[in-house]
């Protein structure tokens, strides 16, 4: 288990910073939202991985930490918001620099 | 009242910019809203000042949730002088974008206070993770800001600029999952409890944690190997927000030395000191990098931007020598903002006046009353060199002085303002004594030349009362540096605030 969710975030991780690395604006956006993606993912396991429990009460003795999941899910939304300004300001700077080249050079 | 002063300077901007966006069409409505918010914001800032002046930490629970379950603000010296400063900044600026810059696009001022509003936050949190949502409140702000007005250059800049500071976020959120996954919390005086008793097989986990803030915060102040963004990005955007911007890297600094004197600060057991190995070669790395930078620079935006830097590098070595250090750091902090924001702004009214050649380092038109600008000019050169008479050398002088026994730390300190002083001595003569074309086909002055004036002279106020009031300020940052060498009393009003 812990290993599978280890290699699902690595995976993700080097993925993303591989298209961030890329010449084109799109996919960087799309690294970025992979990225994003292995950090959300990173920040549910740092309460530890537990199976099958209910968070806070009614579950004996082992919980799941509830307080992960509050943290992923406002880096959720703000991650989700940043994708989609970044993806605008791609197509803005695609028409004004008239390439989408990360560095408005090159042919388009 | 009293009770909820430590929210306020976070809920003025806030409100303002909510209420910024419901008010029309009507320019000059906008306008003195804005101006007002901010003037509003100043007297909250000192208001708060004179409340924490006395030693004392304020700590605001958010819906009352006893720490560490809820969310905490707090106020100690050094969040209330960020404040201050930030606001007074802010309104030289606004002062200075309410003369057309906030025409060339839409919403500026709702942006303006958006980004008001996450700079109190992030200096009033006392959680790691809501500094994260208030990093990301400031950047979104910044970002529309960065790229108000449009164009081919603002737009190229400000995609590096965007994409980075994204990237940086990842990272935070990397660092807060490390911080929590190994001491449980996220509490930030939590943290410095809970860092003493960490458990062996977890200490490298929170080690990674501190060092992945570090890298976060060292790309938002702009030290050395992650620096390269912000030229291009300051240079592109308008004059008033660059001069807004000129907090925006004190932001990372600010949480620095956070970090360094409160979660891993002497406190904190077996990770104490977790950033000090790092401050001083990273501080003089900086200002070496940022001094070339200076004297490459084409443009008087340009050499501003590479300012900041050296003023970053700076302040992270003053960072790292303990209280006289950090109480010569803040003092410093102050100048070096208000210096680099009157540099942009200079630099944003001399383009005006020079159609052709802008602000170009190169002989151009005669500038409309000559005299003035050109005495602006040297004024403002002699604060960003720190030269005497000036802040700018009371604050070299206090840094050097906290630094006997280093002369690395002299050389580069001193050969850095060196080359900051010919450059710009040699900017200076170029634009201003190497006249090209006699005055009589001089420019006019543009319209609202007087609020370029106001925000101008409003800055160059600032930096003399610095220089007049250097008694009392540095009494004061002292204090500041003194409450931040030991955090107990901040742990105590927090943790204590629970009980």
């Amino acid at each position: 288990m812990e290993a599978l969710v280890a290699l699902a975030i690595g995976t993700l991780t080097g993925c993303g910073i591989y298209l961030m690395l890329r010449t084109r604006t799109f996919p960087v956006a799309l690294g970025l939202t992979l990225l994003s993606y292995a950090t959300n993912l990173f920040l549910f396991t740092t309460g530890r991985l537990v199976m099958g429990r209910p968070p806070l009460v009614g579950g004996g003795s082992v919980t799941a930490d509830p307080l992960p999941q509050a943290l992923v899910l406002t880096a959720i939304v703000i991650s989700f918001a940043m994708t989609a300004f970044v993806i605008v300001l791609a197509l803005v700077a695609r028409v004004e620099l008239d390439s989408d080249h990360v560095d408005g050079a090159g042919s388009p | 009242m009293t009770a909820h002063l430590v929210i306020a300077p976070v809920l003025a901007p806030f409100l303002a910019g909510a209420v910024l966006l419901l008010c029309g069409r009507s320019v000059s409505l906008r306008r003195v809203l804005s101006t007002l918010a901010v003037l509003l914001q100043c007297a909250l800032a000192v208001t708060l000042l004179v409340a924490v002046s006395d030693g004392g930490i304020l700590v605001y629970r958010l819906g009352d949730w006893p720490p560490p379950w809820g969310i905490v603000l707090v106020a100690d010296r050094l969040a209330a002088w960020m404040i201050l400063i930030t606001t007074l900044l802010a309104l030289c600026a606004v002062v200075q974008a309410s003369g057309g810059t906030d025409q060339q696009g839409r919403h500026f001022h709702v942006f303006f206070q958006m980004q008001l509003f996450g700079l109190a936050g992030a200096f009033l949190t006392g959680d790691l993770f809501n500094l994260f949502v208030f990093f990301e409140v400031l950047l979104i702000a910044s970002y529309c800001l960065q790229l108000h007005g449009g164009g081919a250059a603002r737009t190229r800049a400000g995609l590096h600029y965007v994409v980075l500071n994204l990237l940086g976020s990842a990272v935070f959120l990397f660092a807060a999952g490390l911080i929590y996954a190994s001491l449980g919390t996220l509490n930030m005086a939590e943290i410095a409890v809970r860092a003493a008793q960490v458990a062996a097989q977890d200490l490298g986990l929170a080690r990674s944690g501190g060092l992945l803030l570090l890298t976060v915060f060292a790309l938002k102040a702009a030290l050395l190997p992650l620096l390269l963004w912000l030229p291009p990005a300051y240079a592109a955007t308008t004059a008033p927000v660059a001069a807004l911007f000129a907090i925006l890297t004190k932001v990372g600094l600010y949480a620095i030395l956070r970090g360094h004197t409160l979660w891993f600060g002497v406190e904190a057991g077996e990770i104490a000191g977790l950033f000090a190995p790092w401050l001083l070669p990273l501080g003089l790395a900086t200002i070496g990098i940022g001094a070339i930078g200076v004297l490459a620079a084409p443009d008087l935006r340009r050499l501003a931007a590479w300012l900041v830097i050296v003023s970053s590098g700076t302040l992270l070595t003053a960072f790292g020598f303990g209280i006289d250090g950090t109480a010569a750091g803040l003092y410093y902090l102050a100048h070096g903002t208000f210096a680099v924001a009157l540099l942009f702004l200079l630099a944003g009214a001399i383009r005006r006046r020079r159609p052709v050649h802008g602000d170009f380092l190169e002989p151009g038109i005669d500038l409309p009353r000559h005299g003035l600008w050109g005495g602006i000019y040297f004024a403002t050169a002699i604060a960003a060199v720190g030269l005497p008479p000036l802040s700018g050398f009371l604050a070299k002088f206090l840094i050097l002085q906290a630094a006997v026994g280093q002369p690395l730390v002299w050389v580069v300190v001193l050969a850095a303002a060196l080359v900051c002083l010919i450059a710009l001595a040699r900017s200076g003569s170029q634009m201003f004594l190497n006249k090209r074309t006699a005055s009589p086909d001089a420019t006019v002055e543009p319209e609202s030349a007087s609020r370029e004036l106001l925000a101008i002279g409003g800055l160059l106020g600032l930096i003399v009362a610095l220089t007049v009031g250097a008694g009392p300020v540095v009494d004061f940052s002292r204090a500041a540096a003194a409450q931040l060498a030991d955090p107990s009393a901040y742990i105590a009003a927090v943790i204590g605030a629970g009980r």
